[in-house]
């Protein structure tokens, strides 16, 4: 037992100490790529748009086609690197605090808890401003996560991620039956939902980024301060309460950041899955294990790639845009795919 | 001494007796359970937006032309009835075949991707290639049966786990999910209620047309799923202990693979990924008969009628016309949790 704990230790800290200096070559090159991605998706559309206009359309002119086209991607791009950020912060501090790889606020049923409850306060309270919507959203995120969570660690052998992953497609099932059968009732409604159910950010305004902004804000500062005591978690509930940490409270405190991140990204740019499984897997590769570096690069590398995958949407299907959700999804199963092929998966 | 023999053909007589009782309680519950098939179906055909006396009802099903009575039952209610019960008894084969063959209620067909890619497959024929009636099927049953495949080759390592391939599956199910939903954005000129055909499955409007091949999978897939009933039964205990007792274990799970997909697709093509009705016949059925045998048949019989059931009270009780499959899909979710709490108390599976 003393053996086995001591070699963990050991292998854990080699990870542990991962030389700085890599890890800031590392963040430098994030940095750039997340600067050369905000001018590209600023640059790249459906219609091309000549540099000088770009320049004139940043300074603030919309008098030609193309300074407006451009104008109209600033609130967009910004919509994408936010939810971006919100959803791989969240799929780390969810798997942190679960200690569980596949833990994702997509594939769990999360954002689909969001979504429920936002249609159900649209058709039966009479919700109709953006920030009730958050709010809905925020609510809904935190009951479908417990319920998940709860129906997994039912049973023997604790919350394994067989279980957590079946407990959650369940429940997307279960809670998109349940959006379909209030939506029917509702045909003026049909249209917005139905869109809804491919996440997007294509209809994001500066009026719906400073809407969430708050809640992304407050998410993004919960997950941070829990970095450190997500380190300890990792360690395995025993040791960690013998370190002295409240291993409840830690787990809580992450969770309500992970919830009011992925609630929030919901309720603007509808489901968006697989963001928050890849990056921190991505993450942890380059950086190792220290959820002080892992969380804030999951949230830039996050950025990164939700607006990778929104210019690659607007390209590959042009003169249409395919929806950001669909080319995350698609990005995104492989490296599942991967993830469960790596781990050693325990059995039910 | 004497004793201790006199007690050994007691013994086989008392297992030979239970045995008997075993099976002819297997049987008393299989008979009531066609018996309330019937008596539903026989209602779904009376009982509707108007009331059919059951005199015409036979009539019309022998072939006569009886005025008012032929269109409501022959050309709607009859298909209608049929599609449920033929859809139902290829979903429920299908789920307990995989959920035996993977040991995990959770581990059906609707939940690890199958019928997603069915639907898929489907959405894509209609929607992007224009096509029409079996064509569209066919492309289903690739869709089904090369998901299949690419879960079982992806989850190859070091030999095939169970919880790998679930993994995998749920994994590609929420690829396809996003998939689905995309292609129905593109297709403006579909309706919400013709798109969630395709998403929650439903039973409106069905034709012959979509009846035959789903009953000629039923045939062909089903009898190769009861033929290979005890291997399944054997796979349960575990592939070595199966192997021991004789069963060709990677023959059996390719077979039975085959099989399940082939039903699933079929009945995917023609009504949609009925939710949850695959998930939840096995277990409902081994609450009925208990441990009496093989539940391929009771669970097949299960899902009849949870989609003959659900689909009428989408029609008539709930005020509002609902899909089949929004029925079964809400159904499901307080099921699940009963299932993970019971199985969980009992320490097994199903």
């Amino acid at each position: 037992m003393t053996a086995t704990a001591s070699i963990d230790g050991d292998s854990g800290g080699a990870a542990w100490r991962r030389p700085n200096r890599a890890r800031l070559l590392w963040l430098l090159a994030t940095l750039a790529l997340f600067a050369a991605l905000c001018l590209l998706s600023i640059a790249v559309g459906s219609r091309c748009v000549p540099w000088s206009e770009i320049f004139s359309a940043l300074g603030g002119a919309t008098d030609t086609i193309g300074e407006a086209a451009v104008t109209k991607r600033i609130p967009r791009t910004v919509m994408a690197a936010l939810a971006g950020a919100s959803l791989a912060l969240c799929g780390a501090a969810m798997q942190g605090a679960t200690r569980n790889p596949l833990a994702e606020p997509g594939l769990l049923g999360i954002n689909m808890g969001a979504a429920l409850a936002v249609v159900v306060g649209m058709v039966w309270f009479g919700l109709a401003t953006a920030a009730a919507y958050v709010w809905t959203a925020i609510a809904g995120a935190a009951v479908a996560a417990v319920f998940v969570y709860a129906v997994a660690s039912l049973g023997r052998g604790g919350v394994t991620p067989l279980k957590l992953a079946l407990a959650g497609a369940a429940t997307t099932v279960a809670f998109t039956s349940f959006v379909t059968a209030i939506v029917l009732r509702r045909s003026d409604l049909a249209e917005g939902v139905q869109s809804w159910q491919i996440g997007g950010v294509g209809g994001a305004t500066f009026d719906s980024v400073v809407q969430v902004l708050p809640f992304l804000a407050a998410g993004f500062l919960l997950a941070m301060l829990s970095a450190r005591r997500l380190n300890t978690l990792a360690l395995g509930d025993e040791l960690a309460a013998g370190l002295g940490e409240r291993v409840a409270i830690a787990r809580a405190v992450a969770a309500l950041g992970a919830v009011l991140l992925c609630g929030a990204t919901t309720a603007v740019c509808g489901p968006i899955a697989f963001v928050g499984l890849l990056v921190p897997h991505v993450v942890r590769l380059l950086v190792g294990i220290d959820y002080r570096w892992v969380l804030p690069f999951s949230a830039l590398g996050g950025a990164c790639l939700l607006m990778a995958a929104d210019i690659v949407g607007r390209i590959i299907a042009r003169p249409m845009e395919l929806d950001v959700g669909i080319v995350t999804a698609f990005i995104g199963a492989p490296v599942f795919i991967w993830i469960v092929r790596n781990f050693r998966v325990r059995e039910l | 001494m004497n004793a201790r023999f006199g007690t050994a053909p007691d013994l086989v007589d008392a297992m030979t007796a239970e045995r008997a009782g075993r099976s002819r309680r297997r049987r008393i519950v299989i008979g009531v359970m066609l018996l309330v098939l019937a008596a539903v179906f026989v209602l779904t055909l009376t009982v509707g937006q108007s009331v059919t006396p059951i005199g015409d009802v036979i009539r019309v099903i022998m072939g006569e032309r009886v005025p008012g009575a032929s269109f409501t039952v022959g050309t709607l209610r009859l298909p209608r009835a049929t599609l449920s019960i033929v859809t139902g008894l290829c979903f429920g084969l299908g789920g307990v075949a995989f959920q035996t063959m993977l040991r995990n209620p959770l581990a059906s067909p609707d939940i690890i991707g199958i019928s997603a890619s069915a639907s898929a497959a489907a959405v894509f024929a209609i929607v992007i290639l224009s096509l029409t009636g079996p064509a569209v099927s066919a492309f289903a049953i690739a869709g089904g049966l090369g998901i299949a495949i690419l879960i079982y080759l992806l989850s190859f390592r070091e030999g095939v786990v169970g919880a790998r391939i679930i993994l995998i599956g749920i994994g590609l199910a929420a690829m396809l999910h996003s998939f689905i939903a995309y292609v129905l954005s593109r297709a403006a000129a579909w309706d919400y209620n013709d798109a969630l055909r395709w998403l929650t499955g439903s039973v409106n409007g069905a034709t012959w047309g979509e009846v035959l091949p789903a009953l000629a999978a039923l045939v062909i897939f089903g009898g190769m799923l009861l033929g290979r009933s005890r291997a399944l039964e054997m796979l349960r205990l575990g592939d070595d202990t199966a192997a021991a007792l004789g069963v060709r274990v990677s023959r059996t799970r390719i077979v039975v693979l085959v099989a399940a997909v082939g039903l699933i697709s079929f009945a995917t093509a023609a009504a949609g990924p009925i939710a949850f009705v695959a998930f939840l016949s096995g277990p409902i059925a081994a609450r009925i008969v208990r441990r009496n045998g093989p539940l391929l048949v009771p669970g097949a019989l299960v899902g009849a009628l949870l989609v003959l059931l659900c689909d009428y009270a989408g029609q008539f009780l709930l005020g509002t016309r609902y899909p089949v499959g929004v029925v079964t899909g809400a159904l499901g979710a307080p099921f699940l949790i009963y299932l993970i709490v019971r199985a969980n108390r009992a320490g097994g599976s199903l």
